[in-house]
């Protein structure tokens, strides 16, 4: 299991685009993404719950990358995250 | 005539016909279902064929929007894709027995819901994209879906709000504005327009739909908001007026913005823009000015109930400099006195302001005034392309004061080690006939020359500019002036000095000809009149 934090930049936080090109993103890989944003935790493919997380400028959020393809998917999605979020 | 007033999302001004655009009826019907998994199976088709439909809007919105504002139609076919969203819908038909449409309408409640109790006036408008889908898949299953019929005229489509499929499934060649009973300026719709660059009105109120009908004459104002129907024929007159304003400004920006400022002979000008207050900046920019030719620093006096302190003033400035990103910013000194009067500067009343204490002879007779609002200017110098100039000159020993009181400020802030740029160009307006006319001993003193036309009209008139009994005297392209403005330019380029015009005759296109011909190198003008200068700069030919 690979997890890591990212505090989220982006200044509408992680809205519907930035959602939307998350959850596509998180497809790709075979492992089970989580976004953890304080209690609550959810899917990375499950665009609706991931927008209803709310998550905001300035908050942040804890990912963890479960599965065969954790190392490869783990660095991709840190890499996803400094770029668009 | 009947008067709306909503939110403006796009500013233009929009006339024509409304057409009232109906909602498909979407009040779906709770209804047993025996077999569930044929309900299933039509939920399925029905996705299919809305991701297909979406996928034809995303190409179309491509091509219309471009790529950042299509991909909320990207969203809309993964948010068909949801697994959450198909799930709750089996479920319901599951659990429950229904048929397929009631089981998406409930689902869509519910998410829509999940949105709309969130904190977030963004997250709360998706709501408006769940639904949104939603109603698609309903009416891919009642077969009620079908391409919106508009006639062949242009209309302004009055709805009591539209999806964002909605708007950009509408003919856009047939729709001359949009205009919603609801809706919020973050919905996509809101951004769609902006980007279609269609006039749109939102948030007109409840009772809008019921005032008006089909056909009715419109007026669609996205500046202000407001919406005319049945309009009288002054409201009519002063909107086809205020709407003709606007696409000369708008067709100038499109055709001009960026271009150079060149006669069809190849002579080039500079056209900056005047601004009095560090909120015009903006409007610098979007007209595309090549530079802030007078910087009026009397805003930081006017604002201030006392004397604004050295660290005010640089920030202000420092903030303009870094604003306008190295493009030439001259800012006059302190031009107060006469008509600009400021309680705390104590000064007396007098029989004749205009010939009186004011500007440069306040800053000379209280150098301390003066020291501190050089010192704010050379501290900030660094920060950009910086020129300072100074008011109301008359003569050469005013000029050499001013140039020893710069000396010490440097002195002084070289002695605390405090940076100032080298390249910092100094000049004068010329603004009373006696500068125009020593205007060749001025010239080898300072980098540049700004000809102020309000005042050297008034002086050289003796015509008082506030006195409207007067008017008829005043004649702006008066012979004397012109000589003067000539005059000083050429003792300027004798000198090596270049010359710009920053008064209300720069912006004055029946004289930007003679402007040229004199070698004028500077027109500095409010920004609104940049790209009309720079239009009539670009059809005349010097060589003809």
């Amino acid at each position: 299991m690979k997890t890591f934090n990212y505090t989220i930049k982006d200044e509408v936080g992680i809205h519907a685009r930035p959602a939307g090109l998350l959850a596509k993103k998180a497809k790709e890989f075979e492992s089970t993404i989580t976004i953890q944003k304080g209690e609550k935790s959810v899917n990375a493919t499950k665009l609706m719950m991931l927008m209803g997380l709310g998550v905001k400028c300035g908050e942040t959020v804890t990912i963890t990358v479960e599965g065969a393809d954790e190392e490869k998917a783990a660095v991709e999605m840190e890499a996803f995250f400094n770029e668009n979020l | 005539m009947i008067q709306f007033i909503g939110k403006g999302v796009y500013g233009a001004i929009a006339m024509g016909n409304v057409s009232i655009f109906k909602k498909q009826d979407t009040v779906v019907k709770r209804v047993h279902a025996e077999d569930t998994e044929a309900e299933k199976k039509r939920v399925i088709a029905a996705r299919e064929a809305s991701a297909q439909q979406l996928k034809e809007i995303y190409d179309k919105a491509l091509k219309e929007v471009g790529e950042t504002h299509a991909q909320i139609f990207d969203i809309h076919i993964m948010m068909l894709d949801d697994d959450d969203y198909n799930e709750s819908i089996e479920n319901i038909i599951d659990t429950q027995s229904v048929n397929a449409e009631y089981a998406v309408a409930v689902t869509a409640d519910n998410f829509a819901q999940m949105f709309s109790s969130m904190d977030d006036a963004y997250m709360q408008a998706r709501a408006a994209d769940v639904k949104d889908i939603s109603n698609r898949i309903i009416a891919n299953l009642t077969g009620a879906i079908s391409p919106e019929t508009l006639s062949n005229d242009k209309m302004i489509i009055c709805a009591d709000d539209l999806a964002p499929s909605e708007t950009v499934a509408l003919d856009k060649e047939k729709v001359l504005a949009f205009v919603t009973a609801h809706g919020s300026s973050n919905s996509h719709t809101a951004i769609l327009a902006r980007n279609m660059n269609i006039p749109a009105v939102i948030g007109v109120g409840d009772d809008f739909l019921a005032k008006i009908k089909n056909g009715d004459e419109a007026i669609v104002d996205g500046f202000t908001g407001e919406i005319f129907i049945n309009p009288d024929n002054a409201t009519k007159e002063k909107m086809l007026q205020k709407q003709k304003e606007d696409e000369d400004k708008k067709r100038l920006l499109q055709e001009l913005k960026g271009k150079e400022n060149v006669t069809l002979d190849g002579t080039k000008i500079n056209i900056f823009a005047n601004i009095g207050s560090v909120d015009n900046i903006g409007a610098v920019l979007v007209n595309d000015a090549g530079g802030i030719g007078l910087f009026r620093s009397e805003f930081l006096y006017l604002e201030n109930a006392d004397y604004p302190t050295e660290e005010q003033q640089f920030s202000a400035y420092k903030k303009v400099l870094e604003s306008m990103a190295n493009k030439k910013v001259i800012i006059r000194t302190l031009d107060i006195g006469a008509d600009k009067q400021v309680d705390y500067f104590k000064l007396k009343k007098e029989e004749n302001p205009a010939l009186g204490y004011r500007a440069i002879r306040i800053c000379l007779k209280r150098p301390e005034i003066f020291k501190t609002q050089l010192r704010a200017l050379y501290r900030a110098s660094v920060f950009g392309n910086l020129g300072i100039m100074f008011p109301m000159i008359t003569s050469v020993s005013e000029l050499e004061k001013i140039l020893e009181i710069c000396n010490i400020v440097k002195l002084e802030l070289q002695a605390q080690k405090i940076e100032y740029s080298d390249n910092i160009e100094l000049g004068i307006m010329i603004e009373t006939p006696a500068a125009a006319i020593i205007s060749d001993r001025l010239a080898p003193m300072v980098d540049f020359f700004s000809v102020g036309t309000n005042d050297l009209t008034q002086y050289t008139l003796a015509c008082d500019r506030q006195n409207s009994d007067i008017e008829e005297f005043v004649d702006t392209h008066h012979e004397a002036i012109l000589r003067l403005i000539e005059m000083s330019a050429v003792n300027a380029h004798k000198h090596g000095a270049w010359i710009g015009i920053c008064g209300e005759l720069a912006a004055d296109t029946t004289l930007t000809e003679n402007f040229l011909q004199m070698g004028i190198d500077e027109l500095s003008v409010s920004p609104t009149f940049v790209l009309k200068v720079r239009d009539a700069v670009r059809k005349i030919n010097l060589k003809k």
